[in-house]
Formats: C-alpha cells, sequence, structure tokens
C-alpha cells in the first residue's frame, strides 16, 4: 500500500502538521456543500437571519416542499436523468467502437483522425449554441428533450475516445489472435472479450459525459424555449433564484436535489475513477 | 556498483552491457527510452475499422464539425432578428462583422478580462491541486480519505449549484463569510474585482480535484525502487522531487495544465449565473458570455459568431502547442 518510501521517513512533527491541516482543508472544501445542504433544510426564520449559525435546531421540509410543488419539478428530474443516462450509454458505445478502431487496426487517415478528436475537444461548445439553435429548428428539434441529448453526445465524444485509447491499447494483442485461433468471430471478441476488459475505462470516461449532460444549462436554455414539460433541472432551479430576491431556502433545496445523484454516481464509480485516470494519463 | 566510464559504448543495465541497437522490447514504452518504439504488427482489417469509426464521425461530423463551418458561415454574413424569422435576406458581409468586433473597445476589454481571468484560473487550481496532492502522500489512511471525498464532492456538485451555494456564503445579507470576516454588507458581486475574485474561488473549487486525482495517480505510479535508489544515493527530499519526480510527471502535468487552460478559458455557468450576465454594464463579461449575450439577448447572430470563431482560433493555437509538447514526449499516437 504504502510504496511512497521518502514519503515514509518524513518526521512525527511535520506528518502531524500535514495531516492536521489536511483535515482542515477537507473541512473548508466540503463545507460549500454542508452549507447547501443545511440551508436546505433550515425554517425560513432562520435561513433569512442575519446571523448565520452553523447548525439548525429545527430542521425542517418547506423548502423541499416548495421546490416539489412547483409545477412539473418531478418531470424536470426525470427529463434530466433521461438526458443524462442517454449521453451516458450511447457515448459510451460509440466511443468503444472507436477507440478500437484507432488503437487495434493500421489504415490511412489514422493519425488523422486522432489529431481530429484532440483538436475537437478544444471546441468552444458554447460558441456552437448560435450554428446549432439553427441546425435544430432546421430539423423541428427545438423544444425536444433530442436537441440536448444528441449535441452532448458530439461533444463528449472526442475526450471518450481519447481516454478510452489508453485501456483499449492495454490489452494484450496475444489475446486478440488466441481468440481468433479458438474460432471466436470478429464481433464476438469485441463484446465478449474486450468489452468486459474495458469497462473500467468506461465508467472512468462516462463520468464526464454524466457531468456534461447533467450540468448543462445554455443548451436546456437556449433550445428549449416554449415548451417547459421538456425543461431540465437547471431550468428549475433558475426559477427560485430571482437575481434581486432569491428564495433561498428553495434554491438550496432544488441545488441539494441536483447534486445528490451525481454525488452517488461519483462514489459508484470513485475507485475506478482513480485507477482510470491514472492509467489513462500514465499510457 | 559498476562503473561506467564515458568511452564504453553501451549503457549498463542489471550488470549487462546493451549496445544501442538492441531492438526495444514491447513492454518498455516509447516515452521512457529515446528510440522510438517500433510500430505494432497491426491487423490492417480492410473496411472493419471504418465500421467501426462510422457512427462516431456521423455525430461528430453532424453535430460539431458541421455547426463549425456554420458558425464560420454565419460569421460572414448579416444575421440578425429580420433574417432569422424569415423575412430579409441575408447578405454577404465579407470581413464586416470582424471588422465592427474589432473597433468596439468593449471586445478588447472583455479579450484582455478573458486571458487574464483564465490565467489566474488555471495558475491557482495547478498550484492548489499540486500541493493538495503532494499533501496527500504525505499522510496516512483517514485524513487521506477525508480530503479525497470532500475533493470528489466539490468536484461533483454541477457549476450551476455550485454558483448559486458560493452566492449565498458570500451574500451580503445572510451569508456566512461577511460575518465571519467581520465586513458587514459588503457585496462582493457589485466591484468588478471583486466579482471576478468571487467567480475565480468558485472555479477553483471545483476544479483543483481533477488536477489534484490525477497528480497524486501519477506520483503513486511512480516505482518505489526509483524513489528507493535515488534515497540510497544520498538525494535530499527537494533533490528527488526536482530530479526525478518532475521528470517523470511531466507528461500528466502537461495534460491538466491543458485541460485546465481549455476549461478555464471556456467558463460560461459561473460567470452567467453568479454575476447576472455578466455583472454591472457588462463589466464581468468573459468572451463566451459576450458572444452569448450578442447573439441570444440582442439577436446579433453574426456578431456572436464572430466573436465564436476568434475563441476557436485561439483553443486552436493551444491545441498546437500540446501536440508540439506530446510530440516532443515522443508519444505515439
Amino acid at each position: 500500500m504504502n510504496l511512497m518510501n521518502p514519503l515514509r521517513l518524513v518526521r512525527r512533527p511535520w506528518r502531524l502538521l500535514a495531516e492536521t491541516s489536511a483535515l482542515l482543508i477537507a473541512v473548508v472544501v466540503a463545507f460549500p456543500l454542508y452549507w447547501m445542504v443545511l440551508g436546505a433544510f433550515k425554517p425560513a426564520g432562520e435561513i433569512e437571519s442575519s446571523e448565520p449559525r452553523p447548525w439548525t435546531l429545527n430542521p425542517s421540509l418547506d423548502s423541499f416542499r416548495r421546490v416539489f410543488e412547483q409545477n412539473e419539478f418531478g418531470r424536470y428530474f426525470l427529463n434530466s436523468l433521461v438526458v443524462a443516462g442517454s449521453v451516458v450509454i450511447a457515448s459510451a458505445l460509440i466511443a468503444f467502437l472507436a477507440a478500437t478502431a484507432v488503437t487495434r487496426f493500421r489504415f490511412r487517415f489514422r493519425t488523422t483522425l486522432l489529431i481530429m478528436f484532440l483538436v475537437a475537444q478544444m471546441v468552444p461548445v458554447e460558441a456552437l449554441t448560435i450554428p446549432l439553435f439553427f441546425l435544430m429548428r432546421d430539423f423541428n428539434q427545438l423544444n425536444t428533450l433530442g436537441s440536448l441529448i444528441l449535441p452532448h453526445i458530439a461533444f463528449s465524444l472526442p475526450f471518450a475516445i481519447w481516454m478510452l485509447r489508453g485501456f483499449v491499447k492495454a490489452v494484450p494483442e496475444a489475446l486478440e489472435e488466441a481468440a481468433y485461433i479458438d474460432g471466436a468471430s470478429r464481433s464476438r471478441f469485441l463484446w465478449q472479450i474486450l468489452f468486459p476488459l474495458v469497462f473500467p475505462g468506461l465508467v472512468a470516461t462516462s463520468v464526464f459525459s454524466f457531468i456534461s449532460a447533467w450540468n448543462d444549462f445554455l443548451f436546456a436554455k437556449s433550445f428549449i424555449i416554449s415548451d417547459t414539460s421538456q425543461s431540465t433541472l437547471p431550468m428549475a432551479l433558475l426559477v427560485f433564484y430571482k437575481p434581486d430576491e432569491p428564495d433561498w431556502g428553495g434554491v438550496m433545496a432544488a441545488s441539494t436535489v441536483m447534486t445528490i445523484p451525481v454525488l452517488i454516481f461519483f462514489v459508484l464509480v470513485q475507485r475506478r475513477l482513480v485507477s482510470g485516470l491514472g492509467g489513462a494519463v500514465k499510457d | 556498483m559498476t562503473h561506467v566510464t564515458p568511452q564504453e559504448p553501451g549503457v549498463v543495465e542489471r550488470g549487462r552491457v546493451r549496445t544501442g541497437t538492441r531492438p526495444p522490447h514491447p513492454r518498455d514504452g516509447g516515452p521512457a527510452n529515446g528510440t522510438p518504439p517500433r510500430p505494432r504488427p497491426r491487423r490492417r482489417g480492410g473496411a472493419t475499422p471504418w465500421l467501426y469509426l462510422a457512427p462516431a464521425l456521423v455525430v461528430v461530423g453532424g453535430l460539431l464539425v458541421y455547426p463549425v463551418y456554420q458558425l464560420g458561415l454565419i460569421s460572414f454574413f448579416e444575421y440578425t432578428q429580420a433574417q432569422v424569422s424569415g423575412g430579409e435576406p441575408t447578405t454577404f458581409q465579407g470581413l464586416g462583422n470582424y471588422a465592427e468586433l474589432f473597433g468596439d473597445p468593449q471586445f478588447w476589454q472583455v479579450l484582455l478580462a478573458t486571458v487574464v481571468f483564465a490565467a489566474a484560473c488555471v495558475v491557482s487550481t495547478l498550484a492548489v491541486g499540486c500541493a493538495l496532492a503532494v499533501l496527500l502522500t504525505r499522510v496516512r489512511a483517514v485524513p487521506r480519505l477525508a480530503l479525497m471525498l470532500a475533493a470528489l464532492g466539490a468536484w461533483a456538485t454541477p457549476a450551476i449549484t455550485g454558483s448559486t451555494v458560493w452566492l449565498f456564503l458570500f451574500d451580503p445579507d445572510f451569508g456566512p463569510v461577511n460575518r465571519v470576516l467581520g465586513l458587514g454588507e459588503y457585496s462582493w458581486t457589485y466591484g468588478r474585482f471583486s466579482a471576478f475574485f468571487l467567480v475565480l474561488l468558485q472555479v477553483v473549487w471545483c476544479s483543483f480535484p481533477f488536477v489534484m486525482v490525477t497528480v497524486y495517480a501519477g506520483i503513486r505510479a511512480v516505482p518505489a525502487e526509483v524513489l528507493e535508489a535515488a534515497q540510497l544515493d544520498g538525494a535530499s527530499q527537494w533533490r528527488i522531487w526536482r530530479s526525478v519526480l518532475a521528470p517523470m510527471l511531466r507528461p500528466i502535468l502537461v495534460v491538466v495544465t491543458i485541460q485546465s487552460v481549455i476549461w478555464d478559458f471556456k467558463v460560461f455557468t459561473q460567470i452567467y449565473v453568479m454575476t447576472g450576465g455578466g455583472g454591472i454594464a457588462g463589466q464581468n463579461l468573459v468572451l463566451n458570455v459576450y458572444a452569448y449575450q450578442k447573439a441570444f439577448a440582442s439577436s446579433q447572430y453574426s456578431l456572436g459568431s464572430a466573436i465564436g470563431v476568434v475563441m476557436l482560433l485561439i483553443l486552436l493555437a493551444v491545441t498546437l502547442v500540446y501536440l508540439r509538447l506530446l510530440r516532443r514526449q515522443g508519444e505515439e499516437l
């Protein structure tokens, strides 16, 4: 476990200092999240008080009730889940196929394609809102969830392919040869041998596509213009946030509801994420 | 210890002299040893790779490459509300939109603000991320887990909820920060610099975890023998960091730096939400928000597109630097 040998020699008082500061920093970093959840549970009188206290003695569910009573909040939540879910699954499958193609085959334009995928990562998504808006309008996709799903798949693919490359590369060639000698077809090798082996990498990659789709605020704001039944969570959150007179309790409760699924997702994939990132960049 | 004289033709490795012509072992990858790796024998596969690539190419081509082309096209035309709602024909403007943009002092002010703000974000994020990654290697399991979990929480927080929560923390009336610092009803979003500073804090908070986790994973991947050997040779802690760890971490540092530059240059949600769409009289605009406001708030789609093209070109330049650095490290694409 502890391979960092010279670091084990750190002298005792120093280690104590390091550990204390690590804990203190952890508290500071976690504090905004704590304050968010606390704000969601505080009764109205306490949240809008000029003497904010870091605890509450009478937690209440009023703010959550206000959030869920807002018309169709559950629907927005579901929409957000549908968008993020489709983006994660579609981009993982498409990226897996593409990463296999660029790492396990040699063909013309391979390097050109890889460089293009790298360059595509830099494209500022926000700048493309304008042409995408016209594209969606021309295909009658405005006000549909598809107008949110499709661009997010496109934008998460280049990074996903780039990252998965390392994982596909790590599967030894010999395994592939052995599979073919044993009579496996190409698609059988692809889905029954390669796919399970690359799965941890897919999980690490999907974190990024999930976050970008779940957090999206610009596309939702620009493409869902009249049909609010197709809205997603960020828009619902902004209902409570009026610059002059924000309903802080409502904002904090809605923020909590919106953050929890991502936190759950992160906790689930946490281990694979750390090793996945290490693997991707080590390569 | 084997003594290597400069005249010796080969390199001594585990007591065995090897000459420079030894074909690289498939396992020792490209960057570590000087010789470029021999391309592995790979199937040509005929149409199969293109079949695998087809879905990706269709989606990326239709929803990324084509819109980029459209963006460039719109920036050369007159495109306002009149053309969008269908009445008037679009007219070719040549470089007219760019001339208008470059003649507008606000554009230069926003460009400068974007560059300075992004640079400040990148430097702070990298400093905090790397420092904490080092700290993580020096503590035992419990504090490490605590810091890791807190960082993952910050990372997982959606930009929009993060923005509202930080606004609430710094709220002049009900926020705890002003109480603790004794600032009374000081409004952070009123002044230009304090508003930028507040956004910077939020950006660093949600983006340092990526740097920290990646660099930490990189440090952990350094083989223990290398560090032991350095220590046995009497290298000081500082010397180990400078001469052993830093060069080994270089590829990772390049990746996190470039990613941070790209992310921080494109910050949108934080500025839009925290400064209410670009601050009082647009004092906190960055290029991204500026383009959006031009296009969707004042319906000057062609001007917005021209700003988008400028951003695209700047980020393209960053990418080229990245590619050069990758090449120099001898990474095989």
